[in-house]
């Protein structure tokens, strides 16, 4: 069966004037249907950037893709064209970013916006109107618009028809998520990839967001890539996790796999330093050092230089063994050490 | 909305007072005699003192000043002592010619600087960036009157396609009508000749004018695009599939133009203000040539009101612009 997004083996690199970073190096993922993936990791891991891969938002130049693939229902986007890619975002993939303030356009009202979106993914799929392909233009607006307000009903924003000629501003932030959410569902995606989409609102409106995206996935049987940098996000919302760490998957399984069980000796110190109730204070655990020039990466394994279990031998690119099917960890060393 | 506009226009009055004060007394404490120079060099110092009654100019400063002053309310703006003819008449003439001019020329300045700003961000850094970058710093370091000269000489006289200057060819009835500009009242009458006659008139004076707005234009536009398309919601607009042109000409394009709303109420008032030489070096019959002979003459009543026309005209241009501000940006709107 052919997976709804396959990345294999992805090589990017960015050109900047000190040199070609390397962000990401050798990324594999594979997300169905029904399945959210939490995309976990450190800021300038490389989270963001295979996100905005899968819909190819990335300028290239500066961007680079070296090696690899990212499949699309079996269709490697990496080979499309511009006009190609048109087609399938907002329709085929959605997406939702961080900051809900910023990106609403702030010059137009909302119902503008939702029903241009509903229109551009209709000229590839006019079913999404309910409408044949010989609809004229009053139709195919009227239809969006009716689209437009079962979307805004759909993620719970009360008085639908009448907030469509609201702008932004007279949103709260919830709220504005909320709106962007029903954008990135308009065109009816399989595949939504939420880049922090809770970062910048209040926790009890996190909750609520992150319950509304679970309701989404479950409604419309889609995949979901929902990229963050709080486990505790992960723990709550996704059926799998991937941690990255400096262009790498370090490990990734389902969820109850790795959280329960983690074997990578990254994921164990970003585990030990989630605050919990039953740490004393002071006894959180950070660690120790800093991310890798990506220009200069470490040879072999990227985290050897701060990890405690390094070796000699992590100097080779590590070998990605399968500790439960499903759950794989890139480092050679702690499966040796359990079976010492 | 309409509250916001009458307080701008009751915060707008001082102003124009306070430069009917200024034009008042600054004309007439410049050296010389208008009077005299008005009499003719034959004139006897019995015909200057009557001449002076006649014009109320024996009288005190500030008695000068509220006699204007009272009949401004009623629309009159005083009587010329040169010409002996109404200053309100004589404006009613020249300054329908002047806006016409300016107005195409902001014209021309807006519908092609905007689209030439956001073509030169979009292809930043490509040539058409590169092409209009050179343009633009060549359109603002050229004087008006000289780019007028240049045109004249390749489109009047080498290539023989434009007339050389003035409004309207002399033998015949220029469109008459209620705007005064001879190109919208034949439109009105359906006039095409005339209106293409009164198009080819305009052209030269109006792009001679139009080049440095423009370029300005252009440069706004382009700095506010570019900061635009970095804009989150400008990447949303993409990764949910909108089209290039519809992002630019539609969600990029209202954003980034508030900028240069300002540069265009700005350089409104500097076109009204600066037609002179156009105007002279075209021989359009406009308050810019109006106002300089007034000035050459030391005839009080013209320079002063059309001051005082041309500040009335800044400012509203300047709440035109502030309304429109609410237009584009509903944020400035709802405070």
């Amino acid at each position: 069966m052919t997976a709804l997004l396959e990345i294999r083996d992805l090589h990017l690199s960015m050109h900047s004037y000190e040199g070609a970073a390397r962000v990401l190096d050798g990324v594999s993922l594979r997300v169905n249907k029904g399945e959210i993936w939490g995309l976990v990791g450190e800021t300038g891991c490389g989270k963001s950037v295979t996100g905005l891969s899968v819909s190819r938002l990335l300028r290239t130049p500066p961007a680079e893709y070296t090696r690899g693939e990212i499949l699309l229902d079996g269709t490697d986007v990496l080979t499309l064209d511009e006009r190609q890619m048109r087609s399938l975002r907002g329709r085929r993939v959605g997406m939702i970013f961080q900051d809900p303030t910023t990106n609403l356009n702030p010059a137009f009202r909302i119902g503008t916006q939702l029903i241009d979106v509903a229109l551009a993914a209709a000229r590839h799929d006019p079913a999404i109107l309910g409408l044949g392909r010989g609809a004229g233009r009053r139709a195919r607006v009227a239809a969006a618009r009716k689209l437009a307000i079962a979307m805004l009903t759909e993620v719970g924003i009360p008085a639908a028809e009448s907030r469509l000629d609201d702008y932004p501003h007279q949103f709260s932030g919830g709220m504005r998520q909320r709106v962007l959410i029903a954008m990135a569902l308009i065109g009816r995606p399989d595949l939504l990839i939420a880049d922090e989409p809770t970062t910048a609102l209040d926790v009890s409106v996190q909750a609520q967001i992150l319950a509304l995206l679970k309701q989404m996935v479950a409604a419309h049987d889609m995949g979901v890539v929902l990229i963050t940098h709080n486990l505790g996000v992960v723990a709550q919302t996704c059926t799998h996790v991937a941690v990255m760490y400096a262009g790498t998957i370090v490990e990734q399984g389902p969820i109850r796999d790795v959280l329960g069980d983690p074997a990578h000796p990254y994921t164990q110190a970003l585990m030990r330093a989630i605050p919990t109730r039953d740490v004393a204070r002071g006894a959180l655990q950070g660690l120790a050092g800093s991310v890798p020039n990506l220009i200069h990466p470490p040879r072999g394994c990227r985290f050897a230089p701060r990890c405690a279990l390094a070796r000699p031998s992590c100097a080779q690119p590590p070998a990605v063994h399968e500790r439960a099917p499903g759950h794989r960890v890139a480092c050679p060393v702690v499966e040796e050490a359990q079976h010492a | 909305m309409l509250r916001f506009i009458l307080r701008r226009i009751l915060l707008v009055l001082p102003v124009l007072f306070g430069l009917t004060v200024i034009m008042f007394v600054i004309a007439r404490v410049l050296p010389g005699d208008p009077v005299a120079l008005a009499a003719g060099p034959n004139a006897t110092q019995s015909e200057i003192a009557a001449l002076a009654q006649e014009f109320g100019l024996d009288q005190p400063l500030w008695v000068q000043y509220w006699t204007y002053l009272t009949g401004l309310v009623q629309g009159d703006f005083g009587t010329s002592i040169f010409t002996r003819r109404p200053v309100a008449q004589d404006l009613a003439t020249y300054l329908p010619a002047t806006l016409e001019l300016v107005f195409a020329a902001l014209f021309l300045a807006i519908v092609i600087g905007i689209p030439a700003g956001l073509m030169a961000a979009v292809w930043r850094n490509r040539w058409p960036d590169y092409l209009s970058n050179i343009l633009s710093v060549a359109a603002i370091s050229m004087p008006r009157f000289f780019l007028g000269l240049l045109l004249q000489l390749c489109f009047a006289m080498w290539l023989m396609w434009l007339p050389l200057g003035g409004r309207f060819p002399i033998i015949f009835d220029p469109p008459q009508g209620v705007t005064g500009f001879y190109t919208i009242d034949a439109l009105l009458q359906a006039d095409w000749e005339g209106f293409v006659t009164a198009c080819r008139y305009l052209a030269l004076p109006a792009i001679a004018m139009s080049l440095s707005p423009l370029a300005t234009i252009l440069r706004m536009m382009r700095a506010s695009t570019i900061e635009v398309m970095h804009q989150d919601y400008v990447t949303t607009a993409r990764a949910l599939g909108l089209s290039p042109r519809m992002i630019v000409f539609k969600y990029v394009l209202r954003n980034a133009i508030s900028s240069s709303l300002t540069v265009i109420g700005l350089y409104f008032g500097w076109l009204l203000g600066g037609t002179v030489l156009v105007e002279t070096v075209f021989d359009w019959p406009g308050v810019g040539l109006y106002a300089t002979q007034a000035i050459v003459a030391q005839d009080f009543m013209p320079v002063v009101s059309v001051a005082l026309v041309i500040g009335a005209l800044f400012v509203t241009a300047n709440i035109v612009i502030d309304v429109l501000y609410g237009v584009i940006n509903p944020k400035v709107r709802y405070q």
